[in-house]
């Protein structure tokens, strides 16, 4: 009865056999990727031409800790550097404890600290040493959370949980707590706003699209009425309006005698509104896939309301949606620029005001180029974790 | 098992009806079960033996009549409802396992959540009944991995995990493969004859004729005939049963 053991046929790999297969495989892909070749060399010529001699790239460092933080306080930037150590620290253990589904993350953000220490290095500034600490704290945490393995699960998501309001602390600061003096949030510039605006938003609209969902498909029509007309009405107008609507409305529906918030609040507030709203379609589509019978299974078994929709019917909804909702954070990351409309520094304004220096004229492409690059590596990075995470938690579900 | 003690009665019907918009569906049924009895309820599809099971855990809503499972009266109290539902378990067509759970965590669920069960003791109550259905060996595997017979056999074990009085089957092996229907009617064979009260919708005439103390014919919202296995099977009374039967057994 014994089957003859074969090995599977020898697949072709390497840069080579990749080559090869995928550009010169007959004589016509030889010639097309000859003129491919030609054409954009032909095209991206006078570009690397330019970026090598013309382009002043001094601008860039020159004005680097502005691009990264606009006006915080220099003397408070150790605020920052706590932030981001907390934040190796956490993404190390998670990765210790979760493995695959926090991996992709962790490296990320591995290679990104030994990054951005070599730049650090090669400028000859001193913050080389703060992104190896972080690194180190990333890897030795990751040790750590090795030894600690699943058993501190659920603490990491509190952890994580209390991450991003005690990123607004240390960042924003209270004149409550020793040592962290308030900074008002309109220093608040740069890299630092746009992520700032990204987390908080992100953070906070998520939740809340999770009860606008639920609020659609429940039995009270009071609720069900207005979850829709709200959903409805923020997805009619643009996003521009709703942030001059924040800008403007919001110290109205504050008492007088309250200090008005600042305009970053007010922006925050306007972006959670918005993004909340898309988010409440993304997990509706999320509870939707969930088939009947599973709530069904879970009523059978005398689950209550509120257990069968926290332990059965979100987790596997929201599984379903999770390139959605990450879809809508990277859109929310990308439409921040919008908030120099009403008078913020993010990145991209930073880089506006960095050409009216005198010493930086005319180095309009050389900044713009930053920023994009910015946007689009945060995005890339955030992309390649996400998908890891995606892949990690899809195990189980059909 | 005694056919003439009528003190224990656990599920007790009167006069239970059910409207799909106009559609009657249930058209005054009275069943009372005893503890520990076995019953199959088997006719066409459309018949409403299906809702009829699916009232008893108040899936499914009865419009008129009373239904008292384990003495508490099925109604419009959802603390009673659920206080129900703890004490009945019950087993789908398509399982309706969940499918993010692993399968000791879709076990010990309800046993952790709805009992309070310490983590430890509800893990190896769990693993026991895993081993009762014979599948101790896939405990950590998610339910996509298994098998459509192992699958079931998982979802009787939830159910079981809660101690149900009462158990209700509603058509557990018609999604199943033909060879996996076995090892299913095995485990509630088992079942039967441990003494748990049975209320199952099904075709299986084997199980039926193996361990049933009372056969019900569903037909059209309303309980035809019903009687011993073997009055069903030798002395149908009804032509429609008569019917039916000779044309699920002809094969």
């Amino acid at each position: 009865m014994a089957a003859i053991e074969m090995q599977p046929p020898r697949l072709t790999v390497g840069p080579f056999a990749w080559l090869r297969k995928n550009l010169f495989s007959t004589w016509y892909n030889v010639l097309l990727t000859f003129l491919a070749l030609g054409l954009l060399y032909a095209l991206l010529r006078p570009a690397i031409q330019w970026s090598l001699t013309e382009a002043r790239w001094g601008v860039i460092p020159a004005n680097l800790t502005l691009f990264m933080v606009g006006q915080y306080p220099r003397e408070q930037l150790w605020r920052v550097w706590l932030s981001i150590y907390l934040l190796g620290a956490l993404l190390g253990l998670s990765w210790g404890i979760w493995k695959d589904a926090a991996r992709g993350f962790a490296l990320i953000a591995l290679g990104a600290g030994l990054a951005f220490a070599l730049i650090g290095l090669l400028l000859n500034s001193n913050v080389w040493m703060h992104w190896l600490l972080a690194v180190a704290l990333l890897l030795g945490c990751y040790a750590l959370g090795r030894i600690l393995t699943a058993r501190i699960g659920s603490i990491m998501i509190l952890a994580w949980l209390l991450y991003f309001p005690l990123v607004i602390l240390l960042i924003a600061g209270s004149r409550f707590i020793p040592f962290f003096s308030p900074v008002p949030a309109n220093a608040w510039g740069g890299l630092l706003l746009t992520l700032m605006i990204t987390i908080i938003g992100n953070v906070t609209s998520l939740p809340l699209g999770i009860l606008l969902a639920l609020g659609r498909r429940s039995k009270l029509p009071i609720v069900r009425y207005f979850s829709i007309g709200y959903i409805e009405l923020i997805r009619g107008v643009p996003l521009v309006s709703v942030l001059f609507m924040a800008y403007l409305l919001v110290p109205l529906f504050l008492p007088s005698d309250v200090p008005q918030p600042d305009t970053v609040i007010r922006a925050i507030i306007g972006f959670i509104l918005f993004e909340a709203a898309y988010q409440a379609e993304n997990v509706r589509g999320g509870l939707q896939a969930v088939p009947r019978g599973q709530y069904e299974a879970a009523q059978a078994l005398g689950l209550s309301g509120p257990l069968t929709l926290s332990l059965i019917i979100l987790p596997q909804a929201l599984r379903a949606v999770i390139p959605a909702i990450f879809n809508s954070f990277i859109s929310l990351f990308k439409d921040t620029s919008l908030v120099a409309i009403i008078g913020l520094f993010d990145i991209l304004r930073i880089g506006r005001s960095v050409l009216a220096q005198s010493d930086w004229l005319g180095t309009h492409r050389e900044v713009f180029l930053f920023a994009f690059v910015i946007y689009w590596v945060f995005n890339l990075a955030f992309t390649y974790g996400s998908r890891r995470m995606e892949e990690a938690l899809g195990v189980g579900t059909r | 098992m005694s056919d003439n003690d009528t003190s224990q009665e656990i599920i007790i019907c009167r006069d239970v009806h059910k409207w799909f918009d106009n559609f009657h569906v249930l058209k005054g049924i009275h069943l009372n079960v005893k503890k520990g009895e076995v019953i199959v309820i088997f006719g066409p599809s459309g018949s409403g033996k299906s809702t009829f099971i699916r009232c008893i855990n108040r899936l499914e809503e009865h419009q008129k009549g009373q239904i008292i499972v384990d003495g508490l009266e099925l109604g419009n109290d959802i603390r009673n409802i659920e206080k129900i539902r703890q004490e009945v378990g019950m087993v789908f067509q398509q399982f309706n396992l969940f499918p993010h759970l692993t399968v000791i965590q879709n076990i010990m669920l309800a046993p952790l959540w709805v009992r309070r069960t310490p983590k430890q003791l509800s893990r190896d109550q769990a693993m026991q009944l895993l081993r009762r259905v014979g599948i101790p060996e896939q405990a950590e595997k998610y339910p996509a991995q298994l098998s459509g017979g192992q699958q079931q056999r998982v979802a009787i074990a939830r159910a079981l995990a809660m101690q149900p009085k009462i158990m209700l089957f509603d058509e557990p092996t018609s999604a199943l493969d033909p060879e996996m229907i076995k090892e299913v009617l095995d485990v509630m064979i088992e079942l039967a004859k441990s003494g748990m009260t049975i209320v199952a919708v099904t075709h299986e005439m084997g199980f039926a004729r193996a361990v049933a103390n009372r056969m019900i014919f569903f037909d059209k919202g309303e309980i035809i005939e019903q009687g011993t296995p073997k009055q069903i099977f030798e002395n149908p009374q009804s032509d429609r049963t008569k019917l039916f039967l000779s044309q699920i057994l002809r094969h």
